[in-house]
């Protein structure tokens, strides 16, 4: 904190530059979601009372608070359908990150064994991805996983399976889609911090009596765990808002959170509790960014 | 750890031998057959100017190089072939290379964890290493919260901790302050004697070398040029190349004239002649040179007697005040320069000579070193 001493008058300007952003485009949108999540809903324009208006001065105002109450809130709560699709979304982002973790760990190790210009052809593979929409990658998934599709083409083909599989529209294909989609976000980070590991620090290892798989797990692992948290925050917080995916590669059966503000919001033209939905979201999604955050502030102590 | 300490004495038995080890590295020979023995409870220095060789060999004592060719042997047994956490050596690293993840203690006990020590004894080789290299109240630091110098002593814990019977040492001062390094480098030297173990250090800094080791190697282009005590090393260089890469030297090159009494004169284009003792019966008109060290010049206003041996007259061109001696570069009568260092005795606000004055340079046969051309 003392360098800021360092920073001259324009660059002080400059740093409250993304504090505006912040303030235009997340504080205010939040404040104005909070409000529509404390409102009841009403058949009108816009679909909720009471409207924020100065016209009726301050009196108005305090008439608009008191009219104002976490009846939608006693309604999530209470209601087994929000429940359920809260846990659902926390279960599907806890083992999609997971399986991310087990599947990009050893992707970004062996891209740190590369040589120098393979590594960056490797990222560049990794990245590669984004060059399309991220919708028509999903469709493409459906393309491959439906019941006739390229999937099931090969595996009867090769005779692995007697008959096509049902993929599609399950947690399979779910999960499917949630690695693939978030899987460079997971990779990334976790090359970042492989990558600039000492290499003096496994040969320290090994001459201390470390095979290379003891000095990998006693050394390389914890190093790199900075990376694996970052790579899970990145990944676990999109997931559990996500809505595309789980819409089209899931089952109907049951709802992940961002399925359930969906249908609040379009098929019932509920915005109070599409509101209340997505406030009680970002409230337990600030967990995992609280754990990160004391993880950060520990290894920058340990600095 | 038991069977360690019936080796305690520095002896003649070489404890580690060296024989034609070659490496290379594509088209670069970075070790070129090169045999040496080290001797049981030795300071042993390898030095050399960077890319000789020196950190190779090391890397090869340590395993993390195999040899190409050739032969390394630990207490009689090859070790060539075996990978580094099988081998009874450690190594300090010039980076130090301590675990971040890990405090002091877990540093120190990283090597002892490895080798299936119990806690109760983990814990107690712990407080010793501790206690020896004074890190008392920093077990719990972690290497980012500690200064330089106790990373350094928190490496050579590490390193010791496993009482290897061969310690290296890569450039372990070369990151610490002048006078940090110069107390560091007798405690180690202390430290050495005390635990009577070997220790091999390989550094670029020929003050370093003087001030710890027993022998010191001098390597150059991955081959020994001579392996000496210091003072044989300083004062009787074996060649014109270790006389002019450890410590400063005047060379001045000629054909020899006459032979008498153990004792070679050589006619120098720059100095006239010159005697020098010599043990070889080299013929007349052998190109050979003589080598005198700057310091061993004694240097006066008189116009010495022109008969006297290895006396030389000339002109000061420049001085350079250095605190303990101002070294002087004078111009002879043949336009060559020969540098002369001299003591100084006496506080004085100016040198006893200056630039412009003739002095008369004289140095006995003695300290003259005879040199191939």
């Amino acid at each position: 904190m003392a360098g800021q001493k360092m920073f001259t008058r324009p660059a002080r300007l400059a740093s409250i530059v993304p504090y505006l952003w912040m303030a235009l485009f997340f504080l205010l949108p939040f404040l104005m979601i909070l409000k529509i999540s404390l409102s009841q809903t009403a058949i009108a324009q816009p679909p909720y009372t009471p409207t924020f208006s100065l016209d009726a001065g301050f009196a108005g105002l305090q008439d608009l608070l008191a009219q104002l109450s976490l009846d939608n809130f006693r309604l999530i709560v209470s209601d087994a359908i929000y429940t359920a699709s809260y846990l659902r979304s926390l279960v599907v982002a806890l083992v999609s990150t997971c399986i991310l973790v087990v599947i990009a760990y050893p992707v970004a190790y062996a891209m740190t064994r590369l040589p120098r210009g393979a590594q960056s052809v490797a990222m560049v593979l990794v990245i590669i991805p984004f060059w399309t929409s991220f919708l028509i990658r999903i469709y493409a998934w459906i393309n491959i996983l439906q019941r006739d599709g390229l999937l099931n083409d090969v595996l009867v083909g090769l005779g692995i399976v007697s008959s096509p599989l049902a993929l599609l529209s399950t947690d399979t294909a779910m999960y499917i889609g949630m690695v693939y989609s978030y899987f460079p976000f997971m990779v990334l980070p976790l090359f970042a911090t492989l990558a600039k590991a000492d290499p003096a620090l496994l040969e320290a290892a090994a001459d201390l009596g470390c095979s290379r798989a003891k000095a990998f797990w006693l050394v390389t692992v914890p190093l790199s765990l900075p990376g694996v948290a970052a790579g899970a925050v990145l990944c676990f917080i999109p997931i559990a808002g996500e809505f595309v995916i789980p819409d089209l590669l899931a089952g109907s059966d049951q709802m992940m959170i961002g399925q359930t503000l969906w249908l609040e919001f379009f098929t019932n033209r509920d915005w109070p509790v599409a509101a209340a939905t997505a406030v009680m979201l970002l409230l337990a999604l600030l967990v995992p960014l609280f754990v990160y955050d004391r993880i950060q502030r520990r290894q920058m102590e340990a600095r | 750890m038991s069977d360690r300490d019936k080796h305690t004495t520095i002896n003649d038995k070489p404890l580690l031998r060296i024989g034609a080890v070659s490496k290379r590295f594509g088209s670069h020979l970075a070790v070129d057959d090169l045999s040496l023995d080290i001797r049981e409870g030795e300071f042993f220095a390898l030095l050399g100017p960077s890319g000789c060789g020196k950190t190779t060999l090391l890397r090869m004592l340590a395993g993390f190089e195999t040899p190409d060719s050739g032969v390394i042997s630990l207490d009689g047994r090859d070790i060539a072939a075996v990978p580094p956490h099988q081998r009874p050596v450690n190594m300090m690293f010039q980076s130090y290379a301590l675990f971040p993840h890990l405090d002091v203690a877990g540093n120190i006990a990283f090597g002892l964890k490895r080798a299936g020590f119990s806690r109760t004894e983990i814990s107690s080789s712990v407080a010793e290493l501790v206690a020896m290299t004074r890190l008392e109240g920093l077990e719990q630091r972690r290497p980012d919260q500690l200064s330089g110098g106790q990373r350094q002593r928190v490496a050579l814990a590490r390193s010791l901790a496993r009482k290897p019977r061969l310690l290296l040492l890569d450039e372990p001062l070369a990151a610490l302050d002048r006078n940090l390094r110069e107390v560091t480098q007798a405690e180690l030297l202390a430290l050495q004697r005390k635990l009577k173990m070997t220790f091999v250090i390989v550094t670029h800094d020929q003050d370093e070398a003087m001030r710890v080791a027993d022998r010191i190697a001098v390597m150059n282009k991955g081959r020994l040029v001579q392996v000496s005590a210091p003072r044989e090393l300083y004062e009787s260089p074996k060649s014109r190349w270790a006389a002019s890469f450890f410590g400063d030297i005047n060379i001045f090159d000629g054909q020899v004239v006459s032979r008498a009494d153990g004792r070679v004169s050589i006619r120098t284009q720059a100095a006239g002649v010159l005697t020098v003792p010599s043990d070889r019966q080299p013929a007349d008109g052998a190109a050979l040179a003589v080598g005198i060290r700057p310091e061993k010049i004694s240097m006066s206003a008189a116009a010495a007697s022109p008969e006297a041996a290895n006396t030389l007259r000339g002109e000061i061109v420049d001085t350079t005040y250095l605190g303990e001696m101002t070294a002087y570069r004078v111009k002879l009568a043949s336009g060559e320069a020969a540098r002369v260092r001299a003591p100084n005795h006496l506080r004085a606000d100016a040198p006893p000579f200056g630039i412009g004055d003739s002095v008369s340079l004289s140095f006995p046969p003695d300290a003259c070193i005879l040199l191939e051309s």
